[in-house]
This record gives C-alpha cells, structure tokens and sequence, in this order.
C-alpha cells in the first residue's frame, strides 16, 4: 500500500512540524507499507494550465505522479484568509479530474484560530469530493498554542493524531476489501 | 433562410444504412495479457494490414489519428495514410484527428490531397486540437493560444479547401497572397471533406454549428444520452446559423470489442483498456464504467455481436449519426485479436446495422 503525506503550505512551520510527526508515527506502525512525504516547500510547481499532469515534467509530474499513485493521502495544511492556501489549490488544479477516486483522504489542519475550525468541511471537503475522494470525516485541527520550540506538545494533539491515522487506515482497508469483493464480481 | 452550405461534405449514401469504420490512434504498447511490445515498424505495418483486412471485411472507413506523446508511432500519420492508400482498392481513408492547430494547413492540404488523389478520391481530412498537449512544446507553440491556434487554423484549412486561390493574413502564419495550393482533389469541389473533431466541449460542438461543418464526435464512456446534448446543440446552432442540419453529416468515435460471448469480450479488453488509458492519459479506466458498457444505454462499444448491434442501433436511434467509427486496437491489441473482431464486425454486426438503418429520402 502507498501512504503519501502532503505538506500543502510553501511557507512557516507549522504545517510542516505537524506532518512531520504524523509521517514518523505512520513509519512506526506501518513499516511494512511503502510510506511516502512531500513538503511543497521543498519543491517547484508551476501554476495549472489545463495539461496532463505528465506533461508538465520537473517536480510537477514527479509529485503528481506519488499523488496518483498513492492508496491513501493525509493532507496537511494551514488555512490562510479562511480557506486552503493557494499552492495547495494548485496541486489539485494539476491533477486530472477524478484524480482520488479510489483513494482514501485525511486532513490534518493547523490554524491560529479556532474560527477556523469548520473551514475544511466547506472549503476543503467539496474539492476532493469533486476529485472522487473517500474522505475519512473526522480531522485533526491544531491551533498554533500547541506549538512550542519546534515541537507539537499536548497529548490531546498526539491521541487525536493516532486516532486520525486508525480510522484513515480502518476506512482504507475497509474500502479496498470491499472494493476487491466488488472487482470479483465483474467477471473480468 | 438557408445558406448555401460552402463547405466540401463527405459522399455518405443514406440509403444503404450507416457507415462503419475503424481508427487506430498509432498507440505502441504492450500486449497486458503476455507483456510482448512489438517493434514500431510491425506495429506500423500491422496498423496498414487492419485497413485491409477492415476492406476485405466491407467495413467504409479507416481512419488514422496522429499523436507525438510517448507510447504512440502515429507522428507522422498522413505518411502512415499514404502506405495504406496504397494497399487499399475501395475503402474510405480519413486523419482522424490530424491537429491542425500545431500544423500548417497549406502543407495538411498538400499531404491529404496527395493521398486523395492516389487513392481515387477516398480521402477525408477530421482536424482536432488534441486531448495530450506536449505536442504544442515539440513544435514550437504556446499552450496558451491553444483555442485560437486551432480556430485559425482550422479555417484557413476550410478557405484553402474550398478556393483555388487564397488571400489570406492571421497570427499564427505567414500571410498568403494570391496562393495557388494544389494539387487538387479531382472532384467537382475540387476539395476534401473536413469533419471538425469535437471531445468534451459544448463550445466546439457550437462552433462546428456554426461553421456549418461535419462534426465528428469522439466518446470514451458514459451514457450514449450525454452526448446526444452536444449534437443536438451542433445542428441546433447549424439551423439557427442558416445551414440544414439534414444535410450536415455526424460521425461517432469511441472504443469497441467484440467476441461471440459478451463475458469474454470484457475479460480479453479490460486489460487493454486499462493499462493503456494508464500509459497514455496516467488514469486507468474504472472497473464499474467498464462493467456498465453491458447495458445497452452506454455508449462504450464492448460485448457480443447482437449486444453491440443493439448498441449501436440504439446510439443511432439517438444520435441519427451517419457514420461509427471504432477503435478496436488500443492498448497494445495483437494483430491475430484485431483480424477477430474485424472478422465477427464483417460478419455479423455491420450487415445488420446496415439493414436497420437505412434511410430513403424525405425519411
């Protein structure tokens, strides 16, 4: 199984630290699936222009490639004026449509304010439904007082985290199960 | 009011019901079920020896699309329609799609109306602006004219079809000054018949109306009523654009397969169809779209023969289109496996379409 963990903001810590961690406690307990992290700070995408996400070449289609190859997908992102930063945008603007079908999708929020709380079910939850989805409902929102030095402190932050992982992994397997139960019944 | 349609139709006779043909788009892959890539210089005599065996099958058309992405040998595919000229006697040959946006429409002229007159006069010319664009970069233009690359292009082809003589200035060429582009189809328009392709775009099937022009509209899936919408709107736009819809020809082109039991058509195709549409466009094909191709409402062209006639006549009923066209080799399809479903299209599918659809005047 490909598990890829998306840093989606190209700028601060925040979102970075989080997912950093995320990344670490999935090598624990699923070192024997093939783990995958991409932090867009440490890329060049260019802005979507419509092509095929192969045809871009450079760090486009090598990201959007892991994207497309991925089973599952934790995002991670800040919300910037209420509602997903743009380079974030951007990486759904260049995959094809119905790009996550089959996928299951998490979402891992930092924000520095609570007002901020609902921004990923009507903002961030109809574009991956629109890319086919299947997005683990609950999320983990992090505020940016559960930061200090660096680090992510709380052990509310660390359960919901384990947690976010279970039902992304539960919700995964359950769907794949059934999708292969499915695909037998074709007959082909 | 009606106009005077100016543009070069195809001779389709109603009468004998609807025509049907096949593409190929030139793809190079591997067979899924044994992994074998053949050399690109089989895989190009083997897409010439199809357009016999689709003549010998009584099959109207073959058709040839051009495409410059990996996986694929159709670059040159006006060459590839010239070698199939030549080993052809009788059936229609068409580029189907040539881009015309990233090439020069004096040269396409040039190109097809050589064919055309080596091969007495069956050549027809569908002009697209392709689905991949990595093309665009290789030839020198920019992503961002796409649309009016193509709608330029596009009717400069139309003016040098259909004068002797042109005058002409646009962006993305040098002007023309009393030009002279021949050689000339030797017919009474002394010029070919140019389907406009249209995919996924309500706006091109428009302009296709409004242009008064064939319109040649490819489906990959879906349900054959999604795409009743986009010719209804082309010969809508065609009649409020003064042009009589019944005089305007409609082709259909999508994936077909056929095996004498339907289970076995979409056991040996979905590899194929998968594996290929994840080489050429990075996305398979989803099992349940695939699996939908067996009821009749959808327009994917997969299954028995009496299953795609019923198919076929159905998408008719709704499309009153004048001409199929079927992809049977995508996906790196053998050639023993493309000569079997010529075969059971010669045999069985094609005499009753033809029987069904036939069409007297005034009807």
């Amino acid at each position: 199984m490909n598990i890829l963990v998306l840093s989606g903001s190209n700028a601060g810590s925040k979102t970075r630290i989080a997912t950093t961690l995320l990344k670490e406690k999935l090598q624990r307990q699923y070192s024997g699936e093939n783990i995958d992290y991409i932090n867009l700070q440490d890329v060049s995408l260019p802005f979507s222009d419509g092509r095929n996400y192969m045809d871009y070449g450079g760090d486009a289609t090598e990201v959007l490639t892991k994207i497309m190859e991925a089973d599952v997908l934790f995002i991670g992102s800040p919300i910037f004026q209420a509602s997903m930063p743009a380079p974030l945008k951007n990486v759904f603007d260049l995959l094809p449509q119905n790009a996550l079908e089959d996928k299951t999708v998490s979402m891992l929020i930092t924000a520095g304010s609570d007002k901020h709380f609902l921004i990923p079910e009507y903002n961030y939850k109809p574009v991956l439904s629109y890319l086919k989805a299947n997005i683990v409902p609950r999320y983990v929102f992090i505020l940016d007082t559960n930061f200090q030095d660096g680090q992510l402190l709380g052990d509310d932050v660390d359960m919901r985290l384990d947690r976010l992982i279970d039902d992304t992994m539960v919700l995964s397997r359950t769907y794949q199960d059934i999708r292969a139960e499915k695909d037998a019944q074709f007959g082909f | 009011m009606e106009n005077e349609n100016p543009h070069v139709m195809p001779k389709i006779d109603r009468s004998k019901g609807m025509e049907i043909g096949l593409y190929s788009l030139g793809e190079h892959m591997p067979d899924p079920h044994t992994g074998e890539l053949i050399p690109a210089s089989r895989r190009l005599k083997e897409i010439v020896e199809a357009a016999k065996m689709a003549e010998d099958a009584g099959l109207d058309l073959f058709q040839v699309g051009e495409s410059h992405q990996e996986h694929f040998v159709s670059q040159a595919h006006l060459v590839l329609l010239s070698a199939i000229a030549q080993a052809t006697n009788k059936i229609k040959i068409a580029s189907g799609s040539t881009i015309i946006s990233t090439s020069d429409p004096v040269r396409v002229f040039e190109d097809a109306a050589t064919i055309d007159l080596l091969s007495d006069g069956r050549m027809e010319v569908v002009a697209g602006r392709a689905s991949r664009v990595g093309l665009y970069e290789l030839l020198g233009y920019s992503l961002n004219d796409y649309e009016a690359l193509f709608e330029e292009k596009f009717e400069l082809l139309l003016q040098i079809n259909e004068n002797e003589t042109v005058d002409w200035q646009g962006k993305f060429r040098a002007p023309l000054n009393n030009a002279q582009v021949i050689p000339r189809p030797e017919n009474e328009a002394a010029g070919l018949p140019i389907w406009r392709a249209v995919g996924g775009s309500l706006a091109s099937a428009q302009k296709a109306g409004r242009l008064g022009v064939p319109m040649y509209q490819a489906h990959l899936g879906g349900p054959a009523e999604a795409f009743k919408s986009r010719i209804d709107l082309y010969r809508q736009t065609a009649f409020e654009n003064g042009f009589n819809p019944d005089d305007l020809p409609v082709a259909t082109a999508g994936f077909l397969y056929v095996r004498e039991n339907m289970m076995d058509a979409y056991r040996e195709y979905y590899p194929h169809l998968n594996e290929g549409m994840k080489l050429s466009n990075g996305q398979g094909f989803p099992k349940e779209a695939f699996a939908q191709g067996q009821d009749v409402k959808s327009v994917l062209n997969v299954g028995s023969p009496e299953h795609i006639v019923e198919k076929i006549l159905y998408q008719h009923e709704m499309f009153n289109h004048d001409r199929y066209i079927g992809q049977i080799d995508f996906g790196g399809v053998s050639l023993d496996n493309i000569k079997r479903t010529i075969d059971i299209l010669g045999e069985k599918v094609v005499p009753e379409v033809k029987k069904h659809t036939k069409r007297t005047k005034g009807e």
